[in-house]
């Protein structure tokens, strides 16, 4: 049973480093738990929770840094070692096995056996006695997918706390919960605190972490922001800390009210997605860069799926030049001269395994049918025109674009739409978990694109650079779009404010 | 020239497998090279191994691509055997041997656009999608031959299964024709690039606008057209429908060939070339147990033996251990390849 000394931090990490080739995970982070306390993780996509989280219990080996617990320092070498330790995870899609009986799921890997076989009845009295505790009452010998994915969570919990029981770690376990399956969840995460186990929270909702945890971690960029007691942050500076703003206003110098002139390119009106996101009117000139900002999972992904026709929009219509388009697949979206840079570039993006050339060749390709295949001079020239162009970092067009880095990836996909000379280019977080060199590289871009005449829709959560290159920005609220801020309107201090409006609104 | 280099050492481990398994039979039998013309048509053991290896080799073709987009057709023998079912149908019932012929292309085309409308359009796992036709196939034959061995006696079509052209026997021309048609239309046009792509990553060429349906529609048909021609070549040769047993176990076989060909069974990169290197492979072990004497009843056994050696030697640990014990050869090929580069 937990156990600690008083002195000592329950968990605690030193100085944490993660390196991916290309990039910095984590790059020195401390963390401390202590018994007794429900602490919050919080940060957006690629900010380093994860990684972190895979650092403690041993699912990756980290480069650098130590790991405590109870002032001891530990190597867990796996996820079962750091069971051993003590450190128990729950994952969002609960990892238990759906077609064993709740009580089988409880005992797995240590049942408890009687003249060498499985005692059934020891098992599942075992499991009712277990699941008592966390106030559920079911017939522990039905199938686990006969519950609800929150009684579900709660099994996956207890599991975890009857083998390991000082630390719990809980990844994202309300994603697809419903209110009152959260308030159950909740419960059971306060009586577990009261028996004095460090519970680790990850969640992107932060009215959840506000009412559930002690301290709050922020992590941004595989940097620590600061550790803060909850308490005593309010959601305005909570933003701040996860979204970042050190860079403040002075990056906004260019003279950027020239674009929202006459006729707008394109026009989307009453464009929405049932489920996904609200109706939003959207319109878009020649020449204009349009922000969107917004917390992960706000809607500004959607946002972005529904324009291209990813999803397809069930109301409202779009205009191009006036005339009436029609945008149920991507591939039309294509035809009407859109581009579009998704968020993840492993499973969205990139062709791993085929070449630089290949992956820059292939939407103008796929755009002109597979029966006029573009000579491959031209496909290298091409290929070789947009490696310096961009200045993309690889010995030749011929290598497996997956093997170059994540900020190369980018610009490889970045080309890959420019060859198809588009009007309307989306990038969703196009900077995210790139190093920084490149990072002012494709901003520069954004820059000399727009300068051409090309409108961009670009989504990121990184608040300055919006701030630096956008005419106009978008903030994306529980789905809706809620602001529109234009010219002098955008800095980060609005953005911020539109963002956390519910509190905000509470306050005043 | 450097393109040439490129696909040969692509083909190279295939290329050195066969002349290997070749070799050893050679042994074996010293006879085996021996060739002779007899009635206007090439006879001897190598001519007998491309014969009988045509159809595995059509079937491959097709299965190269459809495995080429991370799919796999386990119905290509049960559509064998519903379009030879279909061409001995037509030859009997009088319909002409052009009608016949487009009939049973028809037929395969059908089975085709089958399996592919489950696989693109419902999003059926490919193995469970193909399994029904698979299971259903022989059925549907069944149903053409009433039940019986369909036999016939039109000497046009029997020319498919038998006869020769220019002394070379019929099948290993269509076999041949085919490779070379479906090769030079996939990689003269973009689909080669397009079915990789789909292969590798179906999301992301959706995105890029790739019209991944239709292309994995394609596939299918593409590879039950092969299947039709080896159903016809079957059928002719034996001049008779068997609904139970024409082309029985062969879309094994045929995977077999691709695998052997070293595409992945995951999808993306492909050479079709391989492919039909791995189906002269198979056939050539299934030749060499013959000749060699062996008592038929160890004939399955050894060619599980010698396909697992293979298999072993391609694996990409074996391939990494073999290179770091062999430093000279690679070291060779690098500085090749600086040359070029150079």
């Amino acid at each position: 049973m937990p156990q600690s000394d008083a002195s000592q931090p329950l968990l605690r990490a030193r100085g944490v480093r993660k390196i991916f080739p290309g990039t910095i995970a984590l790059d020195g982070v401390d963390f401390s738990l202590e018994a007794g306390e429900v602490h919050a993780l919080l940060g957006e996509n690629g900010a380093g929770k994860s990684t972190l989280i895979k650092c403690l219990t041993g699912a990756y080996r980290r480069d650098g840094g130590d790991i405590l617990l109870e002032g001891a320092r530990i190597d867990p070498k796996g996820t079962l070692d750091a069971q051993a330790y003590g450190i128990g995870t729950v994952y969002q899609e609960v990892n238990l096995l759906p077609n064993l009986s709740v009580a089988e799921n409880l005992s797995l890997g240590h049942q408890p056996t009687r003249f060498g076989m499985i005692s059934g009845r020891r098992m599942n009295a075992d499991a009712r006695e277990v699941l008592a505790h966390y106030g559920l009452d079911i017939d522990v010998t039905r199938t686990l997918d006969s519950y609800s994915v929150a009684v579900q969570q709660v099994i996956a919990i207890a599991r975890a706390v009857t083998l390991s029981g000082k630390v719990l770690i809980l990844d994202e376990p309300t994603a697809s919960l419903d209110s009152h399956e959260v308030k159950m969840l909740f419960d059971v995460v306060r009586s577990l605190k009261a028996r004095g186990l460090g519970i680790v929270f990850i969640s992107h909702f932060l009215d959840q972490i506000f009412e559930i945890s002690d301290r709050l971690t922020v992590l941004r960029n595989g940097q620590l922001v600061g550790t803060e007691v909850t308490g005593e942050v309010d959601r305005v500076r909570l933003i701040n800390m996860m979204l970042g703003r050190e860079l403040e206003q002075e990056v906004r110098s260019h003279g950027k009210h020239h674009a929202a002139a006459g006729e707008p390119r394109l026009s989307f009106n009453g464009f929405g997605r049932k489920g996904s996101i609200e109706s939003f009117d959207l319109s878009i000139h020649a020449g204009e860069v349009v922000g969107v900002a917004g917390l992960l999972g706000s809607g500004r992904t959607e946002t972005a799926e529904v324009l291209f026709g990813v999803a397809q929009h069930d109301s409202g219509e779009a205009r191009q030049d006036g005339t009436v388009l029609s945008l149920t697949n991507s591939r039309q979206a294509i035809k009407a001269g859109f581009g579009f840079c998704p968020e993840d570039r492993k499973t969205d993006g990139v062709i791993a395994d085929l070449t630089v050339r290949e992956n820059i060749a292939l939407a103008l390709q796929a755009r002109i049918g597979w029966m006029r295949r573009i000579p491959d001079r031209e496909q290298k020239a091409m290929a070789n025109d947009y490696i310096r162009k961009l200045d993309i970092r690889t010995p030749d067009a011929e290598k497996p674009v997956g093997l170059l880095s994540g900020g190369n990836q980018q610009k490889v996909m970045l080309a890959r739409w420019l060859v198809t000379n588009p009007s309307f280019l989306i990038l969703d977080e196009p900077t995210r978990g790139i190093d920084v060199g490149a990072h002012a590289e494709i901003i520069r871009l954004i820059e000399e694109l727009c300068a051409e005449g090309m409108s961009l829709l670009v989504i990121s959560s990184e608040l300055e650079e919006l701030v630096a290159y956008s005419h106009r920005v978008i903030v994306v609220r529980d789905r809706h779009h809620v602001a529109e801020l234009v010219g002098d309107e955008i800095t980060t201090d609005n953005m911020v404010r539109a963002i956390a409006a519910p509190e905000r609104e509470a306050v005043n | 020239m450097s393109v040439f280099k490129l696909f040969l050492r692509r083909i190279m481990p295939q290329l050195i497998t066969l002349a290997l398994v070749v070799g050893l039979i050679a042994i074996m039998f010293p006879g085996f090279f021996d060739i002779s013309i007899a009635n206007g048509r090439l006879y001897g053991s190598p001519i007998d191994i491309l014969n009988r290896g045509a159809p595995v080799a059509l079937l491959a073709i097709g299965m190269t691509l459809v495995i080429a987009t991370g799919g796999i057709d386990l119905s290509v023998g049960a559509v064998m055997a519903i379009c030879g079912a279909m061409a001995a149908w037509g030859i009997t019932e009088g319909y002409g041997l052009g009608l016949t012929l487009m009939m049973a292309l028809a037929a395969g085309l059908a089975c085709g656009l089958w399996n592919g409308l489950l696989v693109a359009v419902l999003g059926i796992q490919p193995i469970v999608a193909t399994l029904i036709l698979m299971v259903a196939g022989r059925g549907i034959a069944q149903l053409i031959t009433e039940g019986a061995i369909l036999t016939f006696n039109h000497e046009g079509l029997i020319f498919f299964g038998s006869g020769s052209l220019f002394t070379i026997p019929t099948p290993i021309i269509i076999a041949i024709v085919t490779g070379a048609l479906v090769t030079l239309i996939v990689r003269r046009s973009a689909l080669g690039m397009l079915i990789e792509a789909i292969g590798i990553n179906l999301r992301a060429s959706t995105l890029a606008g790739v019209n991944t349906r239709v292309l994995l529609i394609a596939v299918y048909m593409a590879s039950g057209l092969c299947a039709a021609l080896a159903g016809v070549i079957a059928a002719a040769d034996i001049r008779g429908a068997d609904a139970n047993n024409a082309g029985l176990w062969l879309e094994l076989d045929a995977i077999l060939a691709v695998v052997i060909g070293g595409t992945s069974l995951l999808g993306g990169r492909f050479s079709l070339i391989a492919s039909l290197i791995g189906a002269l492979i198979i056939q050539a072990i299934n030749t060499g147990i013959l000749l060699s004497g062996f008592p038929p009843e160890f004939n399955l056994i050894i060619k599980a033996v010698i396909i697992l050696v293979i298999l072993v030697l391609q694996s990409p640990t074996i391939r990494t251990m073999v290179i770091f014990l062999s430093p000279a050869p690679v070291s060779a090929a690098e500085t090749e390849k600086q040359a070029v580069n150079q």
